[in-house]
């Protein structure tokens, strides 16, 4: 009994920083549309201020103060990350700017990495809470006290400002409807703002308070990123009571779980999201998405149409010179060139689900890692001959996609793309824990192809056929009768169902499709490198998919492709420096404000101004003089 | 498909007026027919008690002020809302509940007050959309999308007048375009029953006109039994064969033109009779 209460208070107080961080993440959506994805960063920079100002500031009223400080800096960054980065692309198409706060995330971490170095921090205790409490004899640390009754007190500050607030009227307002702030003669800009810098205070107070219980690494942004996500999730993107009810469950299972089950607490996480919204799909306290309410923003996409003869000629010579490589190139060139293909091919898998039935999925990697994960598997256990295993790659993971896909196409947009995420984590713990069948941390080795392909050049041409070949199918596919009524479906769900097109059985078709190339991906990863870790699977190898598709431009065929082989290839250029997250980070930023339809469609918008391409305005123009 | 009892069809609009279209002899089995048909959205009653039906080779008016229920109906008929109460039949077969899909299958097309339309295509691609799915092949994935049942698709928009349009993209046409693009979009196919909800919305008047003209043009070539709702009452009682009013969610009236311009509860709904109809009309043209 003692045992249960001190844990139930530790979780408790575990749940403290996590709601404070969820809610602003989800004030920031409510208000903005936004999702933050650099909202752990934001949390790890208060952990990294607060440390230092609890240095510097003596006593009791030294770290309170230090922990106050901590949370009013991070808003003001965050505000100033608002005003540079976000303001300029508010405009771009719907989730883009999910891009931009990638930028961020990586921005900060390298700026932490310069600033406070790659040492763990020890958080400093709390003055006058160092010691333990006896609760029916169990040890209870007096900090978990102090954090089970601040985080109340924050929370109803918090519902107090939202609920009877003049400002709290505005964010509701506009939570609900976006112009109706502008009929209630407020600067949506500036409100904009000002949620994000209290989003992103909320996040750094929550990282400055768990200092005592976690202190400070580098690792921060990511690890309660997931967590976040999952409370966010469970109890309803906007909903500040769900926020916090979901905080305390997930601490609360997870603190348990550590003693109970210690070897599946991360499993256990995801089971019970994925039953709350099994009941509940929008959360304890969300309300279901209004149709259109995220709908299009920016122009509405063209036409799609085969290419013409000019650009056939210029990839077939693309081809031809990439094919050629083995004549010109190093035979590192070569792998360097199948890692490209197929990242080229992994994007392109994603990218057909995007673009064509609008469907944003943040856990891609599931499907990637999956595959790779399927074919190990089959190796180490089975001696399998590597043909088999190969062939069982995009296999498995397409049925992978096509159970998942049909769980998550209970929702819609974003909660759909977290509902894909928290799926994605479940299967990347599993993996993780699994330690007996999976290898854990230190993955499936050993794992090379068949003698015939063991040799660069060869398999760089498998890669080259099946890569290739998998992304011509995907753009056939595109054009197909499916390929169709999965735009069809994302373009107007009212219309396709009111003439007999069962919009959900063609999005879960699609999803597994999408599911399965990416899993082809997979499999002739793990036979190129030999081995495959779990973080092939993890948040951070979604998201890099993810970001190249917006990068490349969604809305344009050759987006994905396009994106991942530039930001691929950059990518091998920019790592030689020591602080290149900085400098790809920035370099992202700079993309989605310059260019925010992607690589593809700036490109493509600058070619018809010039008149190399017939265009909508081209056309215009002509129909006009002939009309004249 | 040709009904033997579809009522005579006038030639123009001002004929029309002159002539009542009401004489159409009970047709023994209805098309199309509503039972109590009822929606509650929580505590308001947007439809309520509501029972009809629509004779073959009809051409039906369901008329009635803003937030009368005229929406809310349609979508309980093809399957987009479930009905609280009350029943939906199609010709002899309770399709309650069904869902849109099942329904458009069996022989019901629509259009919607917000066009619905695929943004992204081209006003061609909207229609072969509808033809492909008619054909069962929205999931094939070999044949160019583009160049399948192209010259059926062109046959429809041409009937709407809209074949010069095919390869425009859809996303840039005017809001009277769209209305037409539906129309062919919703004729693809050849069903039974059409509903129309506000289909000269934003049209110009002689536009309306047009429009109305050739929905009455297809009700007689291809036995298609037609009801619309509209605001525009020189539409209504110019083309329609009857009319039902419907207000606060609820079947006021229901007659002939003349019969409902003489209904004094039709009047009072529409505050005194004809001045009120006509201004209607300004504040929608
Ligand atoms: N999904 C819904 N939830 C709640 N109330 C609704 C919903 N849809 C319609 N209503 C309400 O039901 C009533 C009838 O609406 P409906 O759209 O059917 O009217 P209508 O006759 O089509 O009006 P209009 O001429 O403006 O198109 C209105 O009061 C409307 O506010
Ligand atoms: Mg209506």
């Amino acid at each position: 009994m003692g045992l249960f209460i001190a844990q139930l208070i530790t979780g408790l107080a575990n749940a403290g920083a996590l709601f404070m961080v969820a809610s602003g993440l989800s004030l920031i959506f409510g208000v903005t549309r936004i999702v933050n994805f650099a909202h752990g960063s934001f949390y790890m920079l208060g952990a990294y201020i607060g440390y230092t100002l609890m240095q510097v500031l003596p006593g009791a009223v030294g770290f309170w103060g230090a922990i106050l400080l901590a949370g009013i800096a991070v808003g003001v960054i965050g505000m100033l990350v608002e005003i540079l980065v976000l303001r300029p692309v508010y405009r771009a198409p719907e989730l883009f700017q999910l891009v931009a706060t990638f930028g961020v995330i990586l921005v900060v971490a390298d700026l932490t990495l310069m600033i406070w170095g790659p040492e763990d921090l020890l958080g400093p205790r709390a003055p006058g809470l160092r010691g333990v409490i006896r609760i029916m004899g169990e040890p209870v640390p007096k900090y978990d006290i102090a954090l089970l009754v601040i985080t109340p007190i924050v929370a109803l500050l918090l519902w107090y400002l939202i609920a009877r607030t003049r400002v709290g009227v505005l964010v509701r307002a506009a939570t609900q409807d976006r112009e109706m702030v502008g009929a209630l003669g407020v600067n949506q800009a500036w409100l904009f703002t000002g949620v994000f810098a209290l989003g992103c205070g909320l996040a750094g107070l929550g990282g400055a308070l768990q200092l005592p219980k976690g202190g400070a690494d580098l690792l921060m942004d990511f690890n309660i990123l997931t967590a976040v996500f999952v409370v966010v999730v469970i109890g309803g993107m906007g909903s500040l009571p769900g926020a916090y009810l979901a905080a305390v469950i997930i601490s609360v299972v997870n603190v348990f779980g550590v003693t109970y089950l210690p070897q599946s607490t991360l499993v256990l996480i995801f089971v019970v999201m994925v039953l709350v919204l099994m009941i509940r799909p929008y959360g304890l306290f969300g309300r279901p998405e209004v149709a259109g309410e995220h709908g299009q923003v920016g122009e509405p996409e063209k036409p799609i149409r085969p290419a013409g003869t000019q650009v056939r000629l210029l990839v077939a010579a693309g081809i031809a010179t990439l094919a050629a490589l083995p004549l010109y190139g190093s035979s590192f060139s070569q792998v360097l060139a199948t890692d490209i293909l197929i990242f080229c091919l992994f994007a392109a898998s994603l990218h057909f689900l995007m673009g064509l039935s609008g469907l944003v999925s943040f856990g891609h990697a599931a499907y990637f890692g999956g595959g790779a994960y399927v074919a190990a598997l089959i190796v180490t256990h089975s001696n399998s001959p590597m043909e088999l295993a190969f062939v069982l790659a995009p296999i498995g993971a397409g049925l992978g996609a096509l159970i998942i896909g049909w769980v998550c196409l209970r929702l819609t947009g974003v909660y759909f793309a977290m509902l894909t995420l928290a799926f994605a984590q479940l299967l990347w713990s599993l993996v993780f824990q699994w330690g007996e069948v999976t290898g854990g941390d230190d993955g499936l080795v050993n794992i090379w192809p068949a003698d015939w392909l063991n040799d660069t050049t060869v398999f760089f041409y498998l890669a080259l056929i099946l890569c290739i070949g998998g992304i011509l199918a995907m753009r056939h596919v595109a054009h197909s009768p499916f390929g169709y009524a999965l735009r069809a479906g994302r373009d107007s769900d009212r219309r396709a169902e009111a003439t007999g097109i069962n919009v959900k059985r063609v999005q879960w078709l699609g999803f597994g499709f999408a599911g399965m190339m990416a899993g082809l991906a997979g499999g002739l990863f793990v036979f190129s490198k030999g081995s495959v870790f779990p973080n092939e699977m993890e948040i951070a190898r979604s998201f890099d998919a993810l970001i190249v598709v917006f990068l490349g431009g969604v809305k344009t065929l050759a987006g994905g492709v396009v994106g991942a082989a530039t930001f691929k290839g950059l990518e091998e250029v920019i790592t030689r420096f020591e602080y290149w997250r900085l400098i790809l980070g920035l370099l992202i930023i700079f993309v989605v404000i310059v260019m925010p339809e992607g690589i593809v469609g700036t490109a493509r918008k600058w070619a018809e101004r010039a008149g190399w391409l017939r265009g909508e305005e081209t056309r215009k123009r002509k129909a006009r003089e002939e009309a004249a | 498909m040709t009904t033997a009892s579809h009522p005579p069809a006038s030639q123009s609009a001002t004929q029309a007026r002159s002539e009542t279209r009401s004489e159409a002899p009970p047709s023994p089995s209805p098309v199309l027919e509503t039972r109590n048909l009822t929606k509650a959205f929580g505590g308001l009653v947007a439809v309520d008690d509501v029972s009809f039906s629509l004779q073959a080779g009809e051409l039906l008016a369901l008329i009635g002020p803003n937030g009368a229920g005229k929406s809310t109906c349609f979508n309980m008929l093809m399957g987009q809302l479930a009905p609280t109460r009350g029943a939906v039949w199609l010709k002899g077969e309770n399709i309650t509940g069904m869902n849109p899909r099942k329904v458009w299958r069996k022989g019901v097309g629509r259009t919607f007050q917000i066009t619905a339309t695929y943004a992204s295509m081209t006003v061609g691609e909207n229609v072969q959309m509808a033809l492909m799915s008619h054909h069962h092949r929205i999931l094939s994935i070999r044949p160019r999308a583009h160049r399948l049942y192209r010259d059926e698709a062109l046959a429809l928009l041409e009937m709407v007048g809209m074949a010069d349009q095919a390869e425009r993209h859809c996303a840039v046409l005017a809001y009277g375009d769209l209305k037409r693009l539906e129309l062919a979009i919703a004729l693809a196919h050849d069903p039974a029953v059409l509903l129309m909800d506000e289909p000269t919305a934003g049209m110009a008047p002689r536009e309306r006109i047009r429009l109305m003209q050739l929905t009455a043009e297809i009700v007689e070539n291809r036995g298609v039994s037609v009801l619309f709702t509209e605001h525009d009452m020189d539409v209504v009682f110019a083309h329609s064969h009857r009319i039902m009013v419907l207000n606060r969610g609820q079947l006021i009236a229901e007659g002939n033109a003349e019969a409902i311009r003489n209904d004094p509860r039709v009047q009072e709904v529409y505050l005194g009779g004809g001045t009120v109809f006509a201004q209607e009309d300004a504040a929608d043209a």
